[in-house]
Order: structure tokens, then C-alpha cells, then sequence
């Protein structure tokens, strides 16, 4: 097993580096770059302040060379420092990602949880009433934009009954600490991280009904029932069991993408995660800041893989760490 | 008693009553919205719109304005003019220190100036005319012009030129001095805490030099990305200030008739935002004057305003808000008129050449402008194609000159030798430069004009210059002028104060206080 996880690791290098490559080049294949916004901000620009801004930010020196010495600061954990924020990369970053950890973690358990609860009744009682109502429900959460869930549900919980907050991370200015303040990051975190939540939840319940459904035809669990196991033994031990497998792949690639990926989320509750801070950097043409959240979001889909690897082997003993 | 005396008392107990009613009170928090975050507090070195909002309660310049733009002491509390207005001496307090107790005299000015020279473009356009700075003793600055600047008086406010420490900053690399993200100023508020992406805390700076302000003991600057979502914090009561731009237009109405809320446009007489489309004078249809003539006819301004911005603004005459110095609306008019759009168009020799209108990125508002000005310029046979982009490849596309029409607004800082000039002259087109005269317009008599209005004296003869410099602009449409721009600040009503010179919310909260 370890010679497997150093293989993954070294070929996770690898991506990495390309990652940062393409990255890179990509970037800065898009209109404007950080001199021209911090010019244009001050309401005047002239070419000598504008050129001034380049060498200050090293822009001026060839691609090549740009790249050379992101790399190198990259191998030795150094992100970079960002001109437009005044502050080195890896603390900004660093400022920012366990909100969006706490959130997206928050809605990945939420949607994992529920997915598969669901996903098994829906199978459990294929074709009944049961079975349409939470394929209906697990279908309007999935086909309505998170935004749009996002705003009603501030609509209905903060402004109509007044129950959860609107936004933010925590209440300003009330100082709390200890166990009080988790209790207000808590109630502050139900409304991003259920609807967050809700649109991958949708995902999980079909995958995991249908891959009951399939499991279920299959002649072990004919044997199952013919040796006289009680339908819950045989649906948790044999059917579920065998049915995750796709639902734990699908959950891997959800896991690292969430890490990113939820910008919508986060701008609508003003959530002060990564996934905004990517958004911004990407406005202001801050490079340095969108290669280090662009790295860190890859170094977690690196992560989040070679764990599902691992979970396999947990879900099912079959497979082997294929050196 | 009679009842003429028991009136008189009630009235005068009344009178007294109201009047203490107005007596700021002190104490209390203000909970505002700013929106987008700011990339950073450091005045000197970032000029963006949100950090100017947080920032002028940190920092101060030398003077201020009200909102008839006359200049007002702030940390110099005298000045004169010679003769020959060639040399402005400033009197500075001498009662002002730094947030960290250090006193703040003339070599912080000094020091100031040389750094903004290099890090703000806004600053170092407006040092050009001067010949030297001096300081006689530790409380006076003279500054020495090559020639007469009329608008000289007219660059001191925060946003312009904001002080910094010198002691902080001399011998540092100013890019990773750990005083940007901490930042050190003479102003009323002092700063406490920003957790990035939640909020700004700001504290009454106990020190402050005018005694008993500011009244107000905290500020928190509240960051919320999502312009819905601001609309609710307000709503549910977590902000009481939404400052100009805060929330969509299409809010604003219904926000305004929230209880105990207050509206005001006022605080924008300095800025003066006016929006215009860039016409390309270089190339293809829109290099002929007739063309542009006929895209002002072709524009339903009066729709803009009343639809889209909701009733808020004005339609603009010519290059000058009609807020600043030296406007005049005795220029050549261009009401909505299709039928003579259509005829320039005609007369021109228009056959239905593609243009390109490259929208701006700033929200919902503009976006929807772009839709109508498309439906006007198309109604009178122009085939138009919309660009859409964000804030950064906008700016370059319009630096790159790679534009047919493009919206924008822009700031004209009081006085049209700072803020209109600059964007009709010809030694202002520059490629790779946003902001300046990006429509390729030449006219020598127009660059002589602003050359001559800007060192002109006295006032009477900068008026007779600017008069003729718009008429004619007007005349040649260089760019298509749309409205001036209006934004409203919302706020609760218990909010006293909070807007008392030409720069608004830009300018600190040193004289808001709160109604308990």
C-alpha cells in the first residue's frame, strides 16, 4: 500500500506542475493585467507609471522567466506576494481556507448523508409514492440554480420569519467566544451549507438508487435471501455496500471540485472563503493570488483522489492497489 | 398664567427641546456596507473606489471641500496665495499627531508628496506645474509653481493626496511595509481589525484633534459581495449605511420607503460622475463628425434616466457635470430625435458598417443601459454589435483603442483642469492607457484651450475659456455624454451628519453621530 501512495503522490507532482504551467499561460492569455486596473483605479494613467507598476510586480520581465521563478518559489512552499493585496499568497490564502473547509465539508457530509438515505428508501421502495417523492425532491434541488435556492431561502428564513442570518460567517461586532461562538458560526453556516448541500444531495440520491436497483437483480443477494438473511441485513450489508462504489467515485470528484467551486454559495451568504477570493483575484488580474488558490484547490482534488483510492479498497476488499 | 405665556413657554421649552435634539450625541456603532472588498487600505498606494470609503477615515489631507467646493482646513489650517499665484504657503496644525502618537508636521508632507509621485497616477498628474516643495519650519509647506494653476487648491482632499507617515515608511520598501495592512493615520478612526472577507473594524482615535469628534466610537464595514444580499442586510436591520452604488438601482426605491430611512444624493459634488460612450474618432463611420452627431439624436437619454436609473441623475450637456466649476449649458443641444439621427446618418453616407459597443462590467444597471442605447442606436439603422467583457479586459480593450463605441464613467475632481481636460487633448492619447483621451479626438484649438483654462487668471477669464472649449466639444461630439450620474447613499435616519462636504462618504465619518 505505501509504495502505491508514493506512486500516486509523485504522479500528483507531476499533475501539479502542469497544472501550474497551463495555468500560468492561461492567465495571462486573458485582456488587462494588474498595472492597467491599479492605473485606471487611480482615475489617471500615464505609460512611465504604468511601466512602473510592471517592474514592480515583475511583469516585465520575459514569460519564460516569470515562470521560472513562480516555479522555483512553488518547490520551496513559497506562493508568491500579491501586489494587489499587499500580502504574501500563502497567507491570504491560508486566511480564507478553513471557512471554505467548514463550509464545503459542512455541505459535503450534508449531501452524502441525505443522498444516500434517500437513494436507499428510493430503492427500497422502488415504484411507490415514496420513490417519486424523492426523486421529485432530489430533481428540484438539482435542476434550480444555487443562487436562486440561495436567495429564497433568505428570503423565507432571514427576512420573512426571521430565523437564520443573512450573511457572514459570524455576528460583527458581538465579540463572542468559546462554545457561544460556535454556536453563532453554527447558525451562520445552516443556510450556505444546506443549500450548498441540497444540489449535490440530488446527485447522490439518484446514483445510489439506481445502483441499488442494479445490485439488487444480482444473484448474491438471491443467495442472500435464500439463506434466510432479513431484508435489512441484505439491503445495508449486501446491496448497499456493492452499491456504493460509484457513489464514493462520484463523492472523490465532488469532494475536490467543492473546494473551489463553491463561489456562487459563498458570494450570495458572504461567505468569506476561497472560492470569492478566487473571483476577486480573477477581476483584479492578480496573478500570483489565482496560481496559489489554483494550486491549492489542485493539491486538494490530488488529495481527495488518492483518498477515494483508498476508500475503495475500505468499500471493497476486491480491489487492489495496483502498483 | 395665560395662555399666551404658557404658549411662549411651550414653544421656547419645544425650541430648546429640538435644538438639543440636533446637539450631537456621542457614542454608538455605524454599520456600513462596502462593496467590493478593497484589495488593501493603504490610501497612497491603492486608489480604488471601496479603499478611498474606508480609508479617508484613516488618513487626511490637507484640506477638504464643501459641497460648493470651496476648500476647508483639515490638517493645514491656513494658506495664502502670492500675488502672482505662483507660490501657496500652508499653515499646518500643530496639534496633530499619528495614530501611533508620533507628531505630524511639514516633513510628513514633503515625504508624502515624493511618494505619491511615484505611486499614485491621479496625484502625480496633478504635481505636474509644481516647481518645488518646501518647509520653512516644522508647520509650513510652500509650494512653488512653474506657472499659475487655477485648480491648484483643488487637489488636497484625502483621495487625492493623503498624508502619510514619514516615520513609518522612509527607507522601507513601501510595497511589503506591514503598515499597509495596518494602516496609520491622522484621521478620526483608527484601524482595529479586518477579518478578510467579512469586515473592516475601525475605533474612534481618542486623540483626534478637533476635541469631542469624531462622535461615533466604531465603525465595522461590513463585506457583502452579493448586491441581493445587501438589499436584505439592510432590510433585516444589520447595516445602516449603504453608501452610493451599494445596492441595484432597481432597489432603490423600495429600500427608500423602508421606515426611518433616510436618502440623500448629496456628497458627489467633488467626484461628479459623468458617463459617456467613447466614440472612436479614428476609424470607419465614427470618424465623421455626423455620424457622432447622429448617435447623440439617436440616444433616448430621458428614458435612461427615468427607466433605467430610476428617475435618478441628470441628462448631461457636454463634457462638464453641471455640478463642477466653469459649466455651462449654453452649448449646442441634442434632444431624442430619431428622424435626424437618421437624416446625419444619410447625409454621412451610413450603409450599415458593423460597430462595435463594448458594454461595462459594473452590474445589472449597465448592463441593461447597453441593451437600450443597442435598441436606440439600432432603431435608426445602425448595426450594432454588443461586447461583453469584465472591468479588466474592458480597460484594455479600451487602452488597445480595439473599440467602436464603449460605455464608461468617469470622475471630474471639481474642476475641468483635473478631471475634463484630460480626456479631450490630444497629448493625452496614449495606447495602452485607459482613462485618457481613448477617442483619438484632435483639435488643437481644444487642446490650447484647456492648455490656456488651466493656468488663466482671474476666474472670469478660466470661465471664458471653458465656455468655448465646451461649446465647440459639444459641436464635435468626441464622445457621446449620457447622464450625470446620481448615487444615492441610504441610511437609517438616526444616522446624523454623515454627509457634510463635497466628498461624501469618501471623506471619513467624523462628523456623523447617532440619534439614540
Amino acid at each position: 500500500m505505501l509504495s502505491f501512495v508514493a506512486q500516486r503522490v509523485l504522479k500528483g507532482v507531476i499533475v501539479l506542475l502542469a497544472i501550474v504551467v497551463l495555468n500560468f499561460f492561461l492567465i495571462r492569455l486573458a485582456p488587462g493585467d494588474p498595472a492597467v486596473v491599479m492605473a485606471g483605479e487611480a482615475g489617471a494613467s500615464d505609460q512611465v507609471f504604468v511601466n512602473q507598476l510592471r517592474e514592480k510586480f515583475g511583469l516585465d520581465k520575459p514569460l519564460p522567466e516569470q515562470l521560472f521563478i513562480y516555479v522555483t518559489g512553488i518547490a520551496t512552499l513559497d506562493l508568491g506576494f500579491s501586489f494587489r493585496q499587499q500580502a504574501p499568497v500563502a497567507k491570504l490564502i491560508a486566511e480564507r481556507l478553513p471557512a471554505t473547509l467548514l463550509l464545503t465539508l459542512t455541505a459535503f457530509a450534508i449531501s452524502l448523508a441525505l443522498g444516500v438515505l434517500f437513494g436507499t428508501f428510493a430503492a427500497r421502495f422502488a415504484g411507490t409514492f415514496l420513490d417519486t417523492g424523492i426523486t421529485i425532491f432530489a430533481l428540484i434541488f438539482y435542476a434550480m440554480p444555487i443562487f436562486w435556492v440561495a436567495l429564497m431561502g433568505i428570503l423565507l428564513f432571514s427576512v420573512t420569519v426571521d430565523w437564520l442570518p443573512s450573511f457572514g460567517y459570524e455576528t460583527v461586532g458581538a465579540n463572542l467566544a468559546g462554545l457561544a461562538h460556535a454556536a453563532d458560526v453554527a447558525r451562520h453556516l445552516i443556510m450556505p451549507a444546506v443549500t450548498l448541500g441540497l444540489f449535490f444531495m440530488a446527485t447522490y440520491t439518484r446514483m445510489t438508487r439506481a445502483s441499488m436497483l442494479e445490485v439488487k437483480r444480482l444473484d448474491f443477494v438471491k443467495t442472500a435471501r435464500a439463506k434466510g438473511l432479513s431484508d435489512a441485513v441484505i439491503q445495508r450489508r449486501h446491496v448497499l455496500r456493492n452499491a456504493l462504489l460509484p457513489v464514493v467515485t462520484l463523492a472523490g470528484v465532488h469532494a475536490g471540485t467543492l473546494i473551489g467551486g463553491a463561489v456562487i454559495t459563498e458570494t450570495v451568504f458572504a461567505w468569506p472563503g476561497i472560492g470569492r477570493l478566487m473571483y476577486d483575484a480573477l477581476l483584479q488580474r492578480d496573478y500570483n493570488l489565482l496560481l496559489g488558490v489554483f494550486v491549492t484547490c489542485s493539491v486538494m482534488v490530488l488529495i481527495f483522489n488518492l483518498v477515494t483510492d483508498l476508500v475503495y479498497r475500505l468499500v471493497d476488499p476486491r480491489i487492489e492497489f495496483a502498483a | 398664567m395665560s395662555k399666551r405665556v404658557l404658549l411662549g413657554l411651550l414653544l421656547a421649552c419645544g425650541l430648546t427641546a429640538s435644538a438639543l435634539a440636533q446637539e450631537p450625541k456621542t457614542g454608538g456603532v455605524i454599520n456600513a456596507v462596502i462593496q467590493p472588498e478593497p484589495p488593501g487600505l493603504m490610501l497612497a498606494m491603492i486608489q480604488n473606489g471601496p479603499t478611498q470609503m474606508v480609508s479617508g477615515n484613516i488618513f487626511e489631507g490637507l484640506l477638504r471641500y464643501s459641497p460648493k467646493l470651496e476648500p476647508q482646513p483639515e490638517l493645514a489650517e491656513s494658506w495664502s496665495i502670492s500675488e502672482d499665484a505662483k507660490t501657496y504657503t500652508f499653515k499646518l496644525r500643530k496639534d496633530v499627531t499619528w495614530h501611533d502618537g508620533k507628531p505630524f508636521t511639514a516633513a510628513d508632507v514633503l515625504f508624502s508628496i515624493e511618494m505619491l509621485k511615484q505611486t499614485h497616477a491621479r496625484a502625480r498628474a496633478n504635481l505636474v506645474q509644481v516647481d518645488k516643495i518646501e518647509a520653512p519650519d516644522d508647520y509650513t509647506v510652500v509650494f512653488t509653481l512653474k506657472q499659475p494653476f487655477g485648480p491648484f487648491l483643488g487637489i488636497f482632499e484625502v483621495g487625492s493626496m493623503p498624508m502619510v507617515p514619514k516615520h513609518l515608511y522612509e527607507g522601507t520598501d513601501w510595497k511589503t511595509n506591514p503598515y499597509n495592512n495596518a494602516p496609520v493615520g491622522t484621521g478620526p478612526f483608527m484601524f482595529k481589525e479586518w477579518q478578510k472577507g467579512s469586515f473592516i473594524r475601525l475605533v474612534k482615535n481618542p486623540n483626534y484633534y478637533e476635541k469631542g469628534k469624531p462622535y461615533i466610537d466604531e465603525i465595522y464595514w461590513q463585506i457583502i459581495p452579493d448586491a441581493a444580499a445587501r438589499s436584505v442586510a439592510y432590510e433585516t436591520g444589520k447595516v445602516d449605511v449603504l453608501p452610493g452604488g451599494s445596492v441595484e438601482n432597481f432597489d432603490v426605491p423600495r429600500l427608500s420607503k423602508l421606515k426611518d430611512t433616510c436618502v440623500t444624493g448629496a456628497g458627489w459634488e467633488f467626484f461628479s460622475p459623468l458617463a459617456w460612450l467613447w466614440l472612436n474618432n479614428r476609424q470607419g463611420p465614427l470618424a465623421d463628425k455626423r455620424v457622432r452627431q447622429a448617435i447623440m439624436y439617436a440616444i433616448d437619454r430621458d428614458f435612461a434616466k427615468d427607466v433605467i436609473w430610476n428617475g435618478l441623475g441628470k441628462v448631461a450637456t457636454g463634457p462638464s457635470a453641471s455640478t463642477i466649476k466653469y459649466y455651462t449649458d449654453d452649448v449646442p443641444k441634442y434632444p431624442y430625435d430619431p428622424a435626424k439621427a437618421k437624416a446625419l446618418l444619410k447625409e454621412a453616407g451610413y450603409k450599415g458598417e458593423k460597430i462595435r459597443l463594448l458594454l461595462l462590467a459594473y452590474g445589472e444597471t449597465w448592463q441593461r443601459w447597453g441593451e437600450a442605447v443597442k435598441q436606440n442606436l439600432m432603431d435608426v439603422g445602425m448595426n450594432i454589435e454588443t461586447i461583453s467583457t469584465d472591468v479588466a479586459g474592458g480597460n484594455q480593450k479600451i487602452g488597445d483603442w480595439d473599440f467602436d463605441i464603449a460605455f464608461t464613467y468617469l470622475y471630474q475632481y471639481g474642476d475641468p483642469a483635473l478631471g475634463v481636460g484630460r480626456n479631450y487633448v490630444s497629448s493625452n492619447i496614449a495606447k495602452g492607457q485607459v482613462f485618457n483621451n481613448a477617442e483619438g479626438y484632435t483639435n488643437p484649438e481644444i487642446d490650447k484651450l484647456f492648455a490656456d483654462g488651466a493656468v488663466a487668471t482671474p476666474d472670469s477669464k478660466r470661465k471664458e475659456i471653458y465656455d468655448k472649449a465646451q461649446k465647440i466639444l459639444v459641436e464635435d461630439v468626441p464622445v457621446a455624454w449620457l447622464l450625470e450620474l446620481q448615487f444615492p447613499t441610504i441610511t437609517r435616519c438616526k444616522v446624523k451628519n454623515l454627509i457634510t462636504t463635497g466628498i461624501g462618504v469618501n471623506d471619513g465619518f467624523k462628523d456623523a453621530w447617532l440619534e439614540k
